[in-house]
């Protein structure tokens, strides 16, 4: 397994976690930059394979997408899609105010 | 930045020289389906809060996408009206952020592999003049919900009806040189998009929206940094905010400053563009093929047939006008700008003067549709009954000056012209016994101009005419007036 | 009543359908073994009420001759499948508080059958390990071993261990890398992965939408046979599901593998593998040899580049599914002044560790600038994995792995997430191609651990893969019982 040295620091740590949206408490953070960069370390093997001229593969199904036709055959459901909202009011999700 | 006013439209005089304006379009179309891109629940406007949402829109766990038919059918056609490469083969892809309103926490979009590729289309501009604007691609993609901020003090309020709404999202080239040129482009696009019953255009529910990439450059030079100015909802808007935030670019560049590449906001209040707040972080979309879907593929004979049920477009419509009615160009592009109005056009003129009735149209009827605050189609004089006027001045049946007063009327009281025509006695007189006696009732009545006009004052002779119009009430038919007045005048 | 718990899904149907035990004896059977086995921690929620419920209205239909496939038969789910009004938390305390208002297309296709709920069963957090330690609600206990407290296995180990415990007569689970087939193998049962779009995912937590795929646990290949039969199907709501039908398997129970050539892949024995699983591996190829089967040793040369790819393409696609966990629409939210401040605290109290590390490798492939290198490639050799395959099942008709390179270990003592992660490199590989695989037990190693077998079948050749697993079963004669079921 190779173990390449340092692939992320503790500042792309944060800027990934942010990106992520994760709260890291700060004493987890180098713990947690060196699993991944065990990972990373460890995934980089694929560098030995050749996969010029190779195609990604994103699926395996062999079929087409399907399509549905074009009718109005849900909602009005106001009360399941809100039934597990930690905060609601008069039919709307509620959440910290948002600035733009 | 002053007199702007002089100066060609897109260019901006600075103290270091003369600025040209690059701009590029990316409009998001609203798809006129009944359903959503990818779930059952109703696309349409204006409902209560979360009524028209499902679990998928709702992205509950375990919730999966299911494409609509006829949103992917609206895209195609929407491609080969633009004149554009349909792909046969298409990804949808992630685009991953963090949104209140965007419950998946990724929208599905088309990233790398669109469904639509390059195309053009011809714009009509304000001068008359035509420039074609290249299309870069088209994709369809999924709206977000709303986040509603003044319901509280601390508190936003989310509704996810407007939340997977089918999207189509058309890329231009950056070939837009002018604010102007992009209020045309936009038309050209929507009125395209109402052609083919893909959207319904309507920019005021937010069914078309417009974002627009500005940069200036002085002429001849490299494309300079760009801006992205979001969400603009009205042609006025978007020719506003360009020209202000291309204004804005030129002062900071005329002051040694650099701009920032970013997204903006236009504030309608001050008729300005400001910096959005919440940029704090650089996006990172971290798009990837959706797993959830598969590549979208159709056959060529499906593209085909979709081809063959496609409209007249405004080009060829408009080439048609031309040939057929002997209008000019300039007529022909504000007929065709709605398919409404060709079809009322083209009924109108059916078999009739195609100049008369295209000015009747352009000028009499909108203009007397915009004093009245009224739609086209809430217009109360119908095809048949402008045709109908049209053919009563043609044939001589009434003046053009009586013509214009049937017409106020046939606007109050829907009524046909004919009918007004009877109803008040507008006829046109053309017998020459009745105008005879007319002219003498004006020669007895003006001795002293009878004889100043015939010792030599020939500019007298219209005012003899204008009282005979006017004792005939304007009825007389003025070419037979002129006629017996010269020979009753030698 | 242990007498009831002795008969498999097979048997019980049968002395079902003959009347000779009602479907109510033998669900409060399982309901007094799952009281019994508590302390293995397998079920995170019981369902008795409904339980009863369902087992009454099965016993209606055995009597009136109205009787479905799994009529009366008590089975668990595993908690990623969302249950309508039954708490579904995918052991995670982000969603300790969720009740899905809809059921997953597989749970309602076992109900449709007449299958009764137990309850619902610890699972791995979002189905993301392989030790089931990482659930919120602690760790699963595997019941073969009475004096030592050992995995397991993961993701799907509340579903294996409630089986090998008898608590479950059955039980649901979904395999991603090996979720299914290594707990299967840990606990001495039957783990049926079936071939990527057989079993609709509508309704199941998305873990890795390319990979995830749900399946049976059962105690024998024909209780794995009757369960997927209930479970597989078109469903018009998953994009990714296969529009195809597949044959009822019980027609090929006996269906043997005279003629049938089996592929020994070269790559997968390898240094660190227990020499006890070895040594089961070899009596397996055997006993096929003699049943009539053509041994044909084969290779799978990308095979250790499996499990690399797999860490890239889960974590990446995990990373993007599990970003609707933010707090708002449901889950159980941090409060904060802030729309993003409430997002990070909600998701970063709410997710487990291991879960955030997927997260955040996830989200570091998928990042500008590392895409090309890391998912990109990723998937590239995906498909030469997949190519691996597609050539070797010109040659063979099903190919003979073992289903992991050790047996079950002692909880808490894998602390590395790389150590862990190798658990799954014989399970990984078929996953990834999207193949249909089953775990069977085969023997037991020096310490009295379970050790399973692997047989991986072409895309959607479960029927072959269901008589060539029944062969293997039939002639190893595995018949042990774990210490842990209730006496």
């Amino acid at each position: 397994m190779s173990n390449k040295d340092t692939i992320v620091d503790v500042p792309t740590v944060n800027k990934i976690a942010r990106l992520s949206r994760l709260d890291i408490p700060e004493a987890n953070k180098q713990s947690l930059t060196n699993d991944l960069n065990n990972i990373l370390g460890f995934v980089a093997q694929l560098d030995e394979v050749d996969t010029s001229n190779i195609e990604p593969l994103a699926s395996v199904t062999g079929h087409k997408l399907p399509f549905r036709s074009d009718q109005v055959s849900d909602g009005n459901i106001e009360d399941l899609v809100l039934k597990n909202a930690p905060e609601s009011s008069s039919g709307f999700f509620v959440v910290p105010k948002v600035i733009e | 930045m002053s007199e702007t006013s002089t100066l060609k439209p897109g260019h901006i005089q600075g103290e270091t020289g003369l600025w040209e304006m690059v701009i590029g379009l990316e409009i998001h179309a609203q798809i006129s389906s009944k359903s959503k891109l990818f779930s059952g629940a109703s696309a349409s406007f204006g409902s209560e809060a979360n009524r028209n949402v499902s679990l998928v829109d709702a992205a509950m766990p375990g919730m999966l996408p299911v494409i609509n038919e006829f949103c992917v059918e609206q895209a195609v056609k929407t491609g080969l009206a633009l004149n554009a490469k349909i792909n046969n083969v298409s990804v949808f892809d992630r685009k991953n952020y963090f949104y209140a309103d965007l419950p998946q926490g990724y929208q599905i979009s088309q990233f790398t592999k669109p469904i639509v590729g390059e195309g053009e289309v011809i714009v009509d501009l304000d001068d008359g003049e035509q420039t074609t604007i290249g299309i870069e691609r088209l994709h369809l993609e999924q709206d977000a919900g709303k986040s509603l901020h003044d319901k509280h003090p601390t508190k936003s309020y989310i509704d996810l009806n407007r939340t997977g709404v089918a999207l189509m999202e058309i890329v231009s080239k950056p070939d837009i040189r002018s604010p102007q040129e992009a209020g045309s482009y936009v038309k050209k696009i929507r009125s395209i998009l109402r052609y083919i019953g893909a959207c319904d255009g309507n920019m005021e529910e937010g069914s078309l929206r417009a974002d627009c990439n500005v940069s200036v450059r002085k002429s001849g030079e490299e494309f300079g940094t760009r801006c992205e100015i979001k969400n603009l909802n009205s042609i006025r808007f978007i020719i506003q905010a360009i020209q202000s935030e291309a204004e804005r670019q030129v002062e900071i560049l005329e002051t040694g400053g650099t701009i920032d590449q970013e997204t903006r906001l236009f504030d309608t209040s001050t008729g300005e563009t400001r910096s959005m707040r919440s940029k704090e972080d650089a996006h990172d979309y971290r798009y990837f093929p959706d797993p959830d879907l598969l590549p979208l593929e159709f056959t060529e004979s499906w593209v085909q047939s979709i081809k063959e049920k496609l409209p007249e477009l405004p080009d060829s419509l408009k080439k048609r006008l031309v040939q057929d009615f002997g209008i000019t160009s300039y007529d022909a592009s504000i007929l065709v700008e709605e398919k409404d109005y060709v079809d009322f056009y083209q009924q109108a003129a059916n078999g009739r003067d195609g100049k008369l009735t295209a000015n009747w149209m352009i000028t009499e009827l909108f203009g007397a549709l915009k004093k009245d605050n009224l739609s086209f189609l809430e217009s109360p004089i119908t095809s048949e009954n402008l045709g109908e006027l049209v053919s009563l001045i043609s044939n001589g049946t009434i003046s053009g000056k009586i013509a214009k007063e049937v017409f106020s009327e046939m606007m109050k009281s829907k009524k046909s012209p004919s009918e007004i025509v009877k109803e008040k006695g507008l006829e046109q007189v053309s017998d020459d016994t009745e105008i005879l006696k007319l002219i003498d009732q004006v020669i007895s009545n003006n001795q002293e101009k009878v004889t100043e006009y015939l010792g030599g004052k020939d500019k007298l002779f219209g005012f003899f005419v204008g009282q005979v119009m006017k004792l005939s009430q304007g009825k007389a038919n003025p070419g037979i007036v002129n006629k017996l007045l010269k020979e009753k005048l030698k | 009543m242990s007498e009831l718990l002795d008969l498999n899904l097979v048997e019980a149907s049968k002395a079902l359908k003959n009347k000779k035990i009602s479907s109510l004896e033998l669900t409060n059977a399982y309901l007094k073994s799952i009281s019994d086995t508590s302390s293995l921690g397998a079920y995170l929620e019981i369902v008795e009420d409904k339980a009863i419920r369902m087992a009454k209205e099965s016993d209606k239909k055995l009597i009136d001759g109205t009787a479905r496939p799994l009529e009366g038969i008590p089975i668990g789910i595993k908690d990623m499948f969302c249950t309508k009004d039954i708490k579904t938390t995918a052991s995670s305390k982000i969603l300790e508080n969720f009740i899905p208002t809809y059921e997953s297309t597989v749970t309602q296709n076992l109900w449709n059958d007449g299958a009764v709920i137990l309850g619902k069963l610890s699972c791995d957090e979002f189905a993301m390990g392989s030790s089931n330690e990482t659930a919120a609600k602690g760790n699963v206990i595997n019941p073969w071993l009475k004096n030592k407290k050992m995995s397991p296995g993961g993701s799907s180990g509340g579903s294996a261990a409630a089986v090998a415990a008898r608590s479950a007569l059955a039980a649901t689970g979904t395999d991603t890398g090996g979720s299914i087939r290594q707990p299967a193998a840990f606990c001495g049962i039957t783990g049926l992965k079936p071939t990527y779009g057989r079993c609709s995912r509508w309704g199941i937590v998305a873990f890795s939408s390319s990979l995830d795929q749900a399946g049976p646990l059962t105690r024998t290949v024909s209780d794995a046979a009757l369960m997927l039969n209930s479970m597989a199907g078109y469903d018009q709501k998953d994009s990714t599901s296969a529009n195809l039908i597949m044959p009822d398997l019980m027609n090929y129970l006996d269906k043997g593998i005279k003629g049938k050539k089996i592929g020994i892949p070269k790559e997968y024995t390898q240094d660190g593998i227990s020499e006890d699983i070895v040594k089961f591996y070899d009596k397996s190829i055997d006993l096929l040899r003699d049943e009539g089967a053509e041994i044909i040793p084969v290779s799978l040369p990308h095979t250790k580049y499996a499990l690399p790819a797999y860490y890239i393409i889960a974590p990446a696609e995990a990373s993007s599914n599990l970003a609707r966990y933010d707090g708002v629409r449901y889950g159980a939210r941090q409060e904060a002044s802030s729309l993003d401040k409430m997002y990070e605290l909600t998701r970063g109290n709410g997710f487990g560790d291991e879960v955030k590390r997927r997260i955040m490798i996830g989200t570091y492939v998928l990042s500008s600038g590392y895409y090309d290198a890391y998912y990109l490639k990723a998937q590239k050799v995906r498909r030469l994995i997949k190519e691996d395959f597609e050539n070797v099942y010109k040659k063979v008709d099903y190919i003979l792995t073992p289903s992991t390179p050790t047996t079950s270990f002692e909880l808490g003592k894998k602390q590395d997430p790389l150590i862990m992660y190798l658990n799954d490199i014989f399970t990984v590989p078929a996953s990834l191609a999207g193949l249909p695989g089953i775990s069977l037990p085969v023997g037991l190693d020096k310490s009295g651990l379970p050790i399973g077998i692997q047989l991986i079948a072409n895309s959607f050749d479960e029927p072959g893969l269901i008589s060539t697993a029944r062969v293997l079963e039939r002639s190893i004669g595995f018949n042990f019982i774990a210490d842990g079921v209730a006496k």
